[in-house]
């Protein structure tokens, strides 16, 4: 009687489990398939989604004709995550694209051989998805969503064509203003600019370090430092009556009044993963392509308080801008 | 559905088998209805992946975390039996409480394990695969905690715990002490929950402070599945149940995951697996509507 229970009960999961393989087989015609999963589903981690169908269909592959184009949600539960990373991995696609860093961590740890594009993960190496950003070797590349400081300083450098020294004032307690910091100083003399380091380790300490910076730098370059944001009108002001341009590294402060930034949407984080699969679609190998750092064309500028602080804004530059605030 | 997809989910309901043989304790014998495993199951993940990364022995810290886990059932069982906090109300004090704590124990709202040794990595070098060595080593812990689980719940102090489930007075009266029981099953129950969060770490590769959202629902869905499924007064059987129960959970979501070619989207997983789950309820009562009505009054009363 005992026996007969479970077996009823066995019996009925594995016919619905069977169900699927009796399901027409359509993958047999499209010649390409991708998998793609997310933790939860927001309106970001969407984005990002169909920033990657978008530029697969752009370079060639239609979902439902030449590419197969798998996506699960884990529903804001990591347990489902990994069970959907061991699904994908079961199911062989040619790359899997896992987006925020619990799904990318259970992908990367499931799949050995299959090529993993992981995606809008702020920290790779913390996360030990790779060893190396620019030669993650095996199985595993993809896109970081840290901040596109090379398109910050390349800006900063289309507006002012003369400046060559570069304020950057940030908290050395916050450990992800340091890795900023280490990543200007690398980038910076590729644009011609020097970096002199103020560091506020509060928000009362950030109108002082910004006045320390006045007569020894050509411009600001404000981090995402939570410290330093918080008294961003500090800076705004000492910006203002000493011509210093303040510029940014997030949108909404060219809105609170600084000069101007360039930053990401994340449908185009997609989009930049999108290439990197295709790269990879096209017979790349993952462990050669270096990690990359989402960049930005979202341009916010800010000519009132350009103007404020002693500089105009190229026309070439608010032409193209994608926000011009106060307009 | 693929070999290495199947043996995933069977990995997967071995893990939060533990869950539900934790879940089984609190809520079946102890009848106390406890939300504090939605903390203590990723409190083990997040103390045996600090210590991993501080460069302990893995089974240290899988110790270590156990151990956690028990204090936070403590706290729970304090709340309840020193201070007569409602069960339910303390249990959700200890569970909010808990996810500062994580974020404190890890100082960050993830941890990665995935380049350090664990408990596993001595068995990686024996030629099994990944897909087949994983659910293996959790299936051998999951039966040592069985068979230990059923010793302890035949022993004089595990049947005074079953009597402080089904009749506090009746036990007291008997000279058992109630309070005891409940501080030792509590601590029991969440350090098993949180064994299973630290083998959940280390199979996957990962601590996040959210992986503890909704692991309550599981490990219940688990326990009452698995009484459906193998019906017995038994205890040895009754905790054989829990495992199978969430092996079963685990293929439906598995099932669910496969349900797109029936038009459903990525968005209705959730709504799928609840489906199947109860649909796996359902089922031995249709099979034989009589037999079933019949034995109703006893299934309330399983395994105790």
């Amino acid at each position: 009687m005992k026996i007969s229970r479970i077996a009823g009960a066995a019996l009925a999961l594995a016919c619905l489990g069977a169900v699927p393989a009796l399901a027409p087989a359509q993958a047999q015609v499209q010649s390409k398939s991708v998998a793609v999963t997310a933790i939860v589903e927001h309106p970001a981690l969407d984005a990002v989604r169909d920033g990657v169908r978008d530029e697969l269909a752009e370079q060639g592959w239609k979902p439902g004709d030449t590419l197969r184009f798998d996506y699960q949600s884990a529903q804001g539960n990591p347990g489902t995550a990994v069970q959907i990373a061991r699904q994908f991995v079961g199911q062989a696609p040619d790359v899997i694209v896992p987006i925020s860093t619990p799904s990318a961590q259970a992908v990367v740890s499931a799949a050995r051989d299959i090529p993993v594009v992981f995606t809008a993960v702020t920290d790779p190496l913390g996360a030990q998805l790779v060893r190396d950003l620019s030669k993650p070797g095996r199985n595993v590349t993809g896109l970081s969503d840290l901040s596109p400081v090379a398109d910050h300083l390349a800006l900063i450098r289309e507006i002012m064509p003369d400046a060559k020294r570069l304020g950057f004032p940030y908290n050395p307690g916050e450990p992800n203003s340091v890795t900023l910091l280490e990543l200007v100083k690398k980038l910076a003399p590729d644009h011609g600019f020097s970096v002199v380091e103020a560091p506020a380790t509060r928000s009362a300490d950030v109108q002082g370090a910004a006045r320390g910076l006045v007569g020894r730098v050509d411009a600001i370059y404000m981090p995402t430092d939570n410290t330093v944001v918080s008294a961003l009108e500090a800076l705004l002001i000492v910006g203002a009556q000493n011509k210093l341009p303040v510029f940014t590294a997030d949108t909404d402060s060219v809105q609170r009044g600084a000069v101007a930034t360039v930053g990401f949407n994340y449908y185009q984080v997609g989009r930049q993963t999108g290439q990197i699969v295709a790269r990879i679609l096209k017979g790349e190998n993952p462990g050669d392509i270096p990690v990359k750092s989402a960049e930005g064309t979202d341009l916010y500028v800010n000519p009132k308080a350009a103007a404020a602080m002693g500089i105009a804004l190229p026309e070439s530059v608010v032409a193209r801008a994608s926000k011009v605030v106060g307009q | 559905m693929s070999t290495v997809a199947l043996l995933g989910a069977a990995e997967l309901g071995l893990v939060f088998a533990l869950v539900a043989l934790g879940v089984f304790l609190s809520f079946r014998v102890l009848d106390f209805p406890d939300l504090t495993v939605d903390g203590s199951f990723p409190l083990g993940a997040a103390v045996a992946a600090t210590l991993i990364v501080a460069g302990w022995n893995p089974w240290l810290a899988t110790g270590t975390a156990m151990a956690a886990g028990a204090l936070a059932g403590i706290v729970t069982a304090t709340l309840n039996v020193r201070f007569r906090i409602l069960h339910l109300l303390a249990s959700i004090l200890t569970m909010i409480a808990l996810f500062s704590v994580n974020l404190r124990i890890m100082g960050r709202p993830n941890v990665a394990i995935i380049i350090q040794d664990t408990v596993l990595t001595p068995f990686y070098g024996l030629g099994l695969s990944d897909a087949v060595l994983r659910p293996l080593f959790v299936l051998v812990v999951v039966a040592v905690v069985v068979a230990l689980l059923a010793r302890f719940l035949g022993s004089e102090f595990g049947l005074a715990m079953r009597a402080t489930g089904v009749n506090a007075r009746m036990a007291r009266a008997q000279g058992v002490s109630t309070d005891l029981h409940i501080y030792a099953g509590m601590a029991l129950s969440n350090a098993l929950v949180a064994l299973a969060g630290a083998l959940f770490a280390q199979t996957n590769g990962f601590a996040d402070v959210t992986s503890g959202i909704g692991t309550i629902v599981i490990g219940l869905a688990a326990v009452i599945v698995g009484e459906t499924v193998v019906r017995s007064r038994v205890i040895l059987w009754a905790l054989v149940g829990c495992v199978v129960g969430s092996i079963l959970y685990r293929i439906a979501i598995q099932v669910a995951l496969n349900a797109d070619f029936i038009g459903l989207q990525a968005s209705d997983l959730n709504l799928v697996t609840a489906l199947l789950v109860a649909g796996a309820l359902i089922l031995p009562r249709l099979r034989n509507p009589l037999r079933a009505g019949r034995q109703e009054p006893g299934t309330q009363g399983t395994a105790r």
